[in-house]
């Protein structure tokens, strides 16, 4: 796709009008959102903690991003609301025996959730050691390998994403708590009120957050409109993102995309509540640890060998 | 007293070409970096070099060193209203608007970092919501809020005296800079905490972090001081007794020797121990895998430093104006260093998954930084301009020798 809405809507004029905005009314006034009409503007300005929100106003401010979305990608897309079902944590993890680090489960979760073709936005990261060389620090990952053919021989991989912590650093340091932990596990953020201070990241030590630096653009045709608010929905420049395991597809009873895109089957994922799930038979038949243990951040996502 | 404050705001516009020179200056700068910033919000932060793997910088770097600032005051009160130092009680007032100048630049420079500036009223009080008490952004903010309105105060009521002539009723304003006195320890110690308390970041993860922003604090806000100070002597007639500033230098070399011997603390823990958690302080200090963007910068600091603190320790040396200034200029750019892209930076690199991703700030964040700075000089040159003919009497003078026409 050789064109994005963004890029073709970019010419001068959109820093024209800024600027001259920003000259007449003041800085602040350039932020604004530039939507289609003003009082949509101020809507958006004054929109409330999802979490404070009632249900009337969360079906109002819904249909009015739906209604934004349409505009900003010219295509339909869903914004689902859906809670965390009754009795479920997620947990999730990989198997290191198994892994050959192909990466299609990196750009699998980028064309799922929706995430910035340019600049280019990954949630997840495979990192690549040598083997026998000291690598669970992970002072010597390798992060941008480009390999003919993958697996490397003398090589093995370690996918990185949010860690689902339950003692979560990014939860304790946001100032608005824009993140929170939803009561399945999963650590949301509501993009309408990040504020994009960035703490979160400095917080995170798996690496697990992405910013926004500058407006994301996907091509249309590629944009998934089936999106879940606290999820992949389109997000704008300016605030923080990451991975949430696919909370549209996970709280609809299906596997996130990394798990179904994985072509060795080294992704697992399930239920930590349900005592017959894959994921608490891995925990309990297999050697499983989890990233900086020492920190306490108690992760649910969980590294092991099968072999 | 309104018209004598109505006098004093009239003079503000009036001065000789240096004046007006300086203020064409600065009010160029704040328009360059005004330019820069509107195509920073319509970009996006794209526009700086800060990235996922270093995802503060310039901005912060600068936040950091102003907070430091903002105890220039606090080195004055001490002597001046506990030990009834007479010398600087006199010049205090100043000491408090260069307080009040670096804390409005913090939250200048906080909000140039913000990637939704428009919504930084989420994290206000009543309208939005607080993550307090976990989150230590709310506990700087309120912080840093409660040292503006007490330094605005002080000064408020200083002038109010002035204005009137009357002397200063201490017994009224005694608690409000007693109170001062702890809450600008406390400003350091929560900004420093805000980096402390991050298990993830084993550089700013180590306890000696909030003393040694305490100790370098105290070394470059009262350097600043005393450039400060000097110039309103020569540009006003402000009388600064000399004694004021030997004493400020005295205990500036105090304070950069604690300084000195936190750093040496931690350079030691780190370097002997020799633990992976070294890793930022080896890019700071030697370079990390052949990278070490800093390295010429942070020994350039330390040199500073350490011939700052030795100039201001010899007391023959510290009573030469050639070298009070020296040690001063110094002091504020080894602080700069030290307390600014120094402790932002290497806490990113190497970054929580190892790699190195070597930070220096674009064109864009050194234009609107100046323009930060522009502005601070501007707010407080203008206060200074107000300040001073209700200081010196001058007004009050004037009045009197009018009516005594009459």
């Amino acid at each position: 796709m050789d064109d994005t809405p963004s890029e073709s809507g970019r010419p001068a004029t959109v820093s024209r009008r800024a600027f001259t905005k920003g000259l007449a009314l003041g800085l602040g006034a350039t932020a604004l959102p530039t939507g289609p009409a003003a009082a949509l503007d101020w809507t958006a300005f004054f929109q409330k903690h999802f979490r404070e929100m009632s249900e009337e106003e969360i079906r109002r401010t819904v249909e009015r991003l739906e209604r934004e979305a349409r505009h900003r990608w010219r295509k339909d897309i869903r914004i689902s609301t859906t809670r965390a079902m009754p009795g479920v944590v997620f947990g999730a993890g990989v198997d290191l025996s198994r892994c050959i680090g192909c990466r299609r489960c990196v750009y699998a979760c980028v064309e799922e959730n929706n995430q910035s073709r340019n600049p280019q936005v990954h949630w997840i990261t495979v990192l690549r050691f040598r083997k026998g060389e000291k690598w669970s620090d992970l002072a010597n990952a390798e992060k941008y390998y480009e390999p003919g053919r993958v697996p490397e021989e003398g090589f093995f991989y370690l996918p990185v994403q949010c860690q689902l912590c339950d003692n979560s650093p990014c939860v304790r340091v946001c100032p608005t708590r824009a993140t929170w932990k939803e009561p399945d596990g999963i650590v949301v953020v509501d993009y309408n009120w990040c504020i994009g201070c960035r703490y979160c990241m400095a917080a995170c030590p798996f690496g697990a957050r992405r910013f926004n630096w500058a407006e994301p653009t996907i091509p249309v045709d590629e944009v998934n409109p089936d999106t879940h608010y606290l999820g992949n929905r389109p997000r704008p420049k300016g605030v923080v993102e990451k991975c949430t395991l696919c909370i549209h597809r996970v709280r609809a009873g299906r596997y996130p995309a990394c798990v179904e895109a994985c072509p060795v089957g080294a992704r697992k994922f399930g239920n930590l509540l349900d005592p017959g799930s894959e994921i608490r038979y891995l925990i309990e038949h297999k050697r499983v640890f989890r990233l900086k243990e020492d920190l306490n951040t108690e992760p649910k996502f969980y590294y092991f060998f099968s072999a | 007293m309104l018209s004598v404050f109505r006098a004093a705001a009239g003079r503000v516009v009036r001065g000789d070409v240096r004046y007006y020179a300086w203020m064409v200056f600065l009010l160029a700068l704040i328009g360059l970096a005004i330019s820069r910033y509107v195509r920073q919000l319509d970009r996006g932060l794209i526009t700086t070099a800060m990235r996922d793997q270093v995802s503060w910088g310039f901005y912060i770097a600068n936040f950091t060193f102003l907070v430091g600032i903002a105890a220039a005051a606090i080195l004055l009160v001490i002597p001046a209203y506990l030990y009834q130092f007479r010398p600087i009680r006199e010049i205090v007032l100043f000491g408090e608007m260069v307080a009040i100048t670096a804390v409005i630049m913090c939250a200048l420079f906080i909000m140039v970092d913000l990637g939704q500036p428009l919504r930084v009223w989420h994290a206000w009080p009543v309208l939005g919501i607080m993550n307090f008490p976990s989150s230590l952004f709310i506990w700087d903010a309120l912080a840093l809020l409660g040292y503006l309105a007490i330094n605005v105060l002080l000064v408020l009521y200083a002038l109010w005296r002035l204005a009137t002539g009357r002397e200063y009723r201490l017994s009224l304003i005694f608690p409000l800079i007693v109170l001062s006195i702890p809450w600008a320890v406390s400003i350091h110690t929560i900004t420093a905490f805000l980096y402390n308390g991050l298990p993830s970041r084993p550089f700013w993860n180590a306890s000696i972090l909030a003393p040694r922003f305490l100790a370098s604090a105290f070394c470059s806000g009262p350097a600043l001081m005393l450039i400060i100070l000097q110039l309103i002597r020569r540009f006003s007639a402000v009388e600064v007794d000399n004694k004021a500033l030997f004493k400020i230098a005295e205990l500036i070399a105090y304070a950069m020797g604690v300084n000195v011997l936190l750093l040496g603390a931690e350079m030691f823990k780190e370097f002997y121990s020799g633990s992976v958690h070294m890793a930022p302080l080896e890019y700071l200090y030697f370079g990390l895998r052949g990278q070490g963007m800093l390295q010429p910068w942070i020994w350039e600091a330390t040199a500073f430093n350490l011939i700052a603190f030795l100039i201001f320790l010899v007391p023959r040396l510290r009573e030469r104006p050639l070298f009070l200034n020296l040690g001063a200029v110094l002091i504020v750019l080894g602080v700069y260093v030290e307390k600014g892209m120094g402790l932002v930076v290497p806490g990113f690199v190497p970054d929580t998954l190892g790699e190195i991703y070597e930070y220096w700030p674009t064109v864009s964040e050194g234009i609107i930084a100046a323009g930060i700075w522009a502005t601070g000089a501007l707010l407080f040159t203008l206060m200074v301009k107000f300040t001073v003919p209700i200081y010196t009497g001058q007004i009050r003078a004037e009045r009197a020798a009018e009516r005594g026409r009459r």
